[in-house]
Parts: structure tokens; C-alpha cells; sequence
């Protein structure tokens, strides 16, 4: 079954990161996507540009309307996500908790929708 | 009758049947109660089986089968669900515990809230109704049955598995078992308000699941000590609600009134939890339950030892109500301006403004230092805070026989 893992952490804290530490954190990232890909959980996985990059998009009355930044200001933001295969919530729970952003912000463990033939 | 003779095996066969149905809570669910629905116009036509159990696990074994069949997926799953069900009367069935330990983790994944692991435990391992866990948690039935709707759901849609954690997990597992536990005997426990027989239910449905968890996970300190705990609480129950329905503290409980059998228990669990080397906050508050417990008037408990448990518990679970707890009880071993330091520190720390325990814990301290008018002063406080009519009553009486004085 498919996960899909956000990472939600605070910007402006990550901002105030030294280089050093970027760095540091970086290296974790790296580590953490060889043992995915390794052992076969890792489907795709992407690091995200801050909110000051985000555009949103509505139609509304079939007419288009365009605006600057995320659709809701929150505490946290989406900063980036896994694509994961996991068997069950537990193994996707463990997952996450090995991603280095665990530790400072917080990862949301989504199911992805599966579509069966309808039964009875 | 029958649901009272049968409400564990209710929780069993569900936990057999989830496992054959591939985690599908709801599907067995339903085909148990119908195997239920079935007993109640069979048996009192044909007579009571001499396996009820066993029966009762055959005929949802047949449902479930059908089911299956409806649904033309899982054949190979079919043969499963026979070797569930060896003997074709289903007498001698017994469940497997391994089926009754999912279940109990899978009802209390910490993935569900708090709310819907309670509910779920209730009604999957001990059979309440829909209608009686919704009574005795003070929710509207349509509430509560959209609470275990979206478990349920949740529990599909996201795929908590039906499994036994890893040995790695275990430990932090079981820690959210027991406090799901700890919940539904508190939840019963602490009411004061509603209707008190139904909370008491619910303190036996919580001593029920503790003995099965106990059961299941033998050589865990913690799920003994937390037994214990709720076995010596439960010990004192007919001693704390007065005639009129109000609540009697510990100090002038009739302690003759207290069960010795429930009582004895309690404290033989605590000693095997000791025995296993439990040190928890769960084994804290026992101990500090089985030192009442022993001793055979108010005035011979051992507050010097307590206010050291408190003092303990205070650093396992910090926490103002715990402090409070822990001044009450120093005031009790080495004199009440003791106490009263304690609670002014807490106070200072601004961490309880809208407690009503606190303005009344200072009250009665002051008053035992015979400093009345700021004791007066303080149960108003209290009386200004407080929520609960039983409470309410307390402290008016209290006031009263100060003012008397």
C-alpha cells in the first residue's frame, strides 16, 4: 500500500539554519533516501521551495483566480513529501519517524486512496 | 441472559473472526451480532447448546463464510476460517489469545483518538452496546456511533494492521494500551454526576480488559501495576458514595465497607508487579493505594511513606495536580504549614488559576493552622470554581462547620 509522508516544519526556523547545519541535515536526508531506496519503501520523494514560491489557483463561476502564497497560513508548512510502499500504517509509521525533520517539525502519514472493484 | 452469560465471548470470537476476515472490524462485527440475533430466538425455542460459545462461533463462522462467498474474493481464506472453528459443532472452541492481544492493540493503535480507542476497546473486547458505551461516556448514541463508524473506516482506509507489535514497538505500545485502560477506569472512577451505577459498570469493564491484558502480557510490571491500582481503587467504591449520593473522602470513609477480597488481590498484584522490578507511575499510585489500604484506621496511614510515593510521582509525572497531591500529603506527615508552603509555591506558579482543588486544599490546611477567616476566604474561592454538585456539596458543608465553629 501507498503512503504519502509531508513534512511539515517552521520556515522561518529553517531559515535561520547555519550553513554548517544545512549541511548537516542535508547529509542526513541523503542517508535516510539510500536506506528507502534500498529497502524497496522509497516510490519518489521531493524537497519543496518555501511558501514565498507557492501560487494559488481557484475557478470559480468558470473564471480563474490567481493568488499569491499557500492556500492556508499555518504554524508549519508543507516542505516537502515521500512517496512511500509500506504493508501496513505501523511500517509507514516507522518510516517517518526516520525522517530528520521527525525531530524538528512533523510528518503527516497519509494512505493514498487504492480503488477496488466494489463488493456485494 | 445471554448477553450478560456471554459478553466475553462476544470479544473473543470478534477477535478470531477480524483476523479471518482480513482486519475488517466491521464485517465481523456484524456477523457476531447476527450470530447473536440467531441465539436469541433459537435458544429459547431449542434450548441452550451445551458449547454456547461454541455455537455462537460456528454460526458466525457460517455467516462470515457466506459473506465471503457473496463477496467471491479470499476462497483460499474459507479454509481459514474452518481451522478457526475445528470441530463441525463448534464445541471445545476456544479462541486463540494471540487474537484477543491484536484486537486489544489494534483497538488502542495510538493512530485512533483517544475517544475512539476507549469506544472501540468497549465495544469490540467486552461487548458493550453502541447505546450503553454512549450512556456511560455522557454522549448522544448518533455521537458515539460515528466515532467507532470513523475508527472502523480508519482503521481500513489507513490499514492499521490487526498484528501484535514489534518486539521493538511493544513496550511504547503497551504504554498507550494501558493508558486507553487507565481512561475508561478513571473516566468511571472520577464521575461524580450521571448516573452512578453505569460509571461503576465502566470501572468493571476497565478491571475486565485489565485482566485480560494481564493475562496476555504476563510478564509486563506495568500491566500488573496498573491492575493493582485499579483493583485497590475499586476496592473502596462502596465507601465513597454516602447515603445521599455524595462523596465520602478517604478519611472518614467505613472502612469495614471496603471489599478485603478486591482489596487482597490488589495488593497481591502489586507485589508480583514489585517482583517483576515495576517502578512506573503506575506502580507509584498503587503503592501509594495499597498503603491505605493497609492500614485499618485513617489515623494509622503511613504519610510519611506516601508523601515520599508522591514525591516520586511528582518526577514520573510531573504535573499540578500531582504536586497537589503530594503538599496534601506532606502537610499530613509533617504538619500542615508544611503542606501550605507547598501549595503556595504552586499557587506562585500561576499553573492552576482555574482549579477548584487548590483554593480548597489551602482552605483546609488553614484551617487545621487555625487561621479561620483565610480559610473561609479560600473555600469561597473554591466554591466560586468548583463544577460537580457533589463537590459543591463538600465544600458548603465544609464551610459550614467552620462557620459553626
Amino acid at each position: 500500500m501507498k503512503y504519502l509522508l509531508m513534512i511539515y516544519e517552521n520556515e522561518k526556523a529553517a531559515e535561520t539554519l547555519s550553513e554548517a547545519e544545512v549541511q548537516r541535515v542535508l547529509g542526513e536526508y541523503g542517508t535516510f533516501t539510500e536506506a528507502i531506496q534500498r529497502s524497496g519503501h522509497f516510490l519518489s520523494g521531493e524537497e519543496l521551495e518555501p511558501t514565498a514560491a507557492a501560487t494559488t489557483v481557484r475557478i470559480r463561476d468558470g473564471k480563474r483566480l490567481t493568488t499569491d502564497g499557500p492556500f492556508a497560513e499555518t504554524r508549519e508548512q508543507l516542505g516537502g513529501f515521500f512517496l512511500v510502499e509500506a504493508r501496513d500504517l505501523d511500517e509507514a509509521i516507522g518510516i517517518a519517524s526516520r525522517i530528520p525533520s521527525a525531530r524538528s517539525g512533523s510528518i503527516e502519514v497519509r494512505p493514498v486512496r487504492e480503488f477496488t472493484m466494489p463488493q456485494d | 441472559m445471554l448477553e450478560r452469560a456471554h459478553r466475553e465471548d462476544y470479544g473473543r470470537i470478534v477477535a478470531t473472526l477480524i483476523r479471518v476476515l482480513d482486519g475488517d472490524f466491521g464485517a465481523a462485527e456484524e456477523v457476531v451480532q447476527d450470530a447473536f440475533a440467531s441465539a436469541l430466538t433459537q435458544w429459547p425455542r431449542e434450548g441452550v447448546p451445551r458449547e454456547p460459545a461454541g455455537w455462537l462461533m460456528r454460526v458466525a463462522r457460517n455467516k462470515a463464510v457466506d459473506r465471503m462467498r457473496r463477496s467471491a474474493r479470499l476462497e483460499a481464506r474459507v479454509g481459514e476460517l474452518e481451522a478457526a472453528a475445528p470441530s463441525v459443532d463448534g464445541a471445545g472452541w476456544q479462541a486463540l489469545p494471540d487474537d484477543s492481544l491484536r484486537l486489544l492493540f489494534t483497538c488502542c493503535h495510538p493512530a485512533l483518538s483517544p475517544e475512539a480507542q476507549v469506544a472501540l476497546a468497549l465495544r469490540c473486547l467486552c461487548g458493550l452496546t453502541t447505546e450503553q458505551i454512549a450512556r456511560a461516556f455522557l454522549v448522544s448514541p448518533a455521537t458515539l456511533a460515528q466515532r467507532l463508524v470513523r475508527a472502523q473506516r480508519k482503521i481500513r482506509t489507513a490499514r492499521i494492521p490487526y498484528v501484535i507489535p514489534e518486539p521493538e514497538a511493544l513496550a511504547e505500545r503497551t504504554e498507550g494500551v494501558l493508558h486507553t485502560l487507565y481512561l475508561v477506569f478513571s473516566e468511571g472512577y472520577a464521575a461524580t454526576d450521571g448516573p452512578a451505577l453505569l460509571r461503576v459498570d465502566l470501572c468493571e469493564e476497565a478491571l475486565r480488559l485489565a485482566r485480560l491484558a494481564r493475562s496476555l502480557l504476563p510478564d509486563d510490571a506495568e500491566v500488573a501495576s496498573l491492575r493493582a491500582l485499579m483493583l485497590l481503587h475499586h476496592s473502596r467504591r462502596r465507601a465513597r458514595v454516602a447515603a445521599d449520593g455524595g462523596l465520602v473522602l478517604l478519611d472518614r470513609q467505613d472502612r469495614s465497607r471496603w471489599d478485603g477480597a478486591q482489596r487482597d488481590e490488589g495488593l497481591a498484584e502489586l507485589e508480583a508487579a514489585l517482583a517483576m522490578g515495576a517502578r512506573g507511575a503506575y506502580t507509584v499510585q498503587a503503592a501509594i493505594a495499597a498503603l491505605h489500604a493497609q492500614a485499618p484506621r485513617a489515623e494509622d496511614t503511613d504519610w510519611a511513606q506516601i508523601a515520599a510515593l508522591y514525591a516520586r510521582l511528582v518526577v514520573l509525572t510531573p504535573g499540578p495536580v500531582v504536586a497537589l497531591n503530594h503538599a496534601a500529603a506532606v502537610a499530613m506527615a509533617r504538619g500542615p504549614e508544611h503542606g501550605l508552603a507547598l501549595v503556595d509555591d504552586l499557587e506562585a506558579s500561576g499553573r492552576l488559576a482555574d482549579y477548584h482543588l487548590l483554593p480548597a486544599a489551602r482552605a483546609d490546611l488553614l484551617r487545621r493552622l487555625g487561621r479561620k477567616e483565610e480559610a473561609v476566604s479560600a473555600y469561597r474561592r473554591a466554591l466560586a470554581l468548583v463544577r460537580t454538585a457533589p463537590e459543591r456539596h463538600f465544600l458548603e458543608a465544609r464551610l459550614r462547620e467552620l462557620l459553626a465553629e
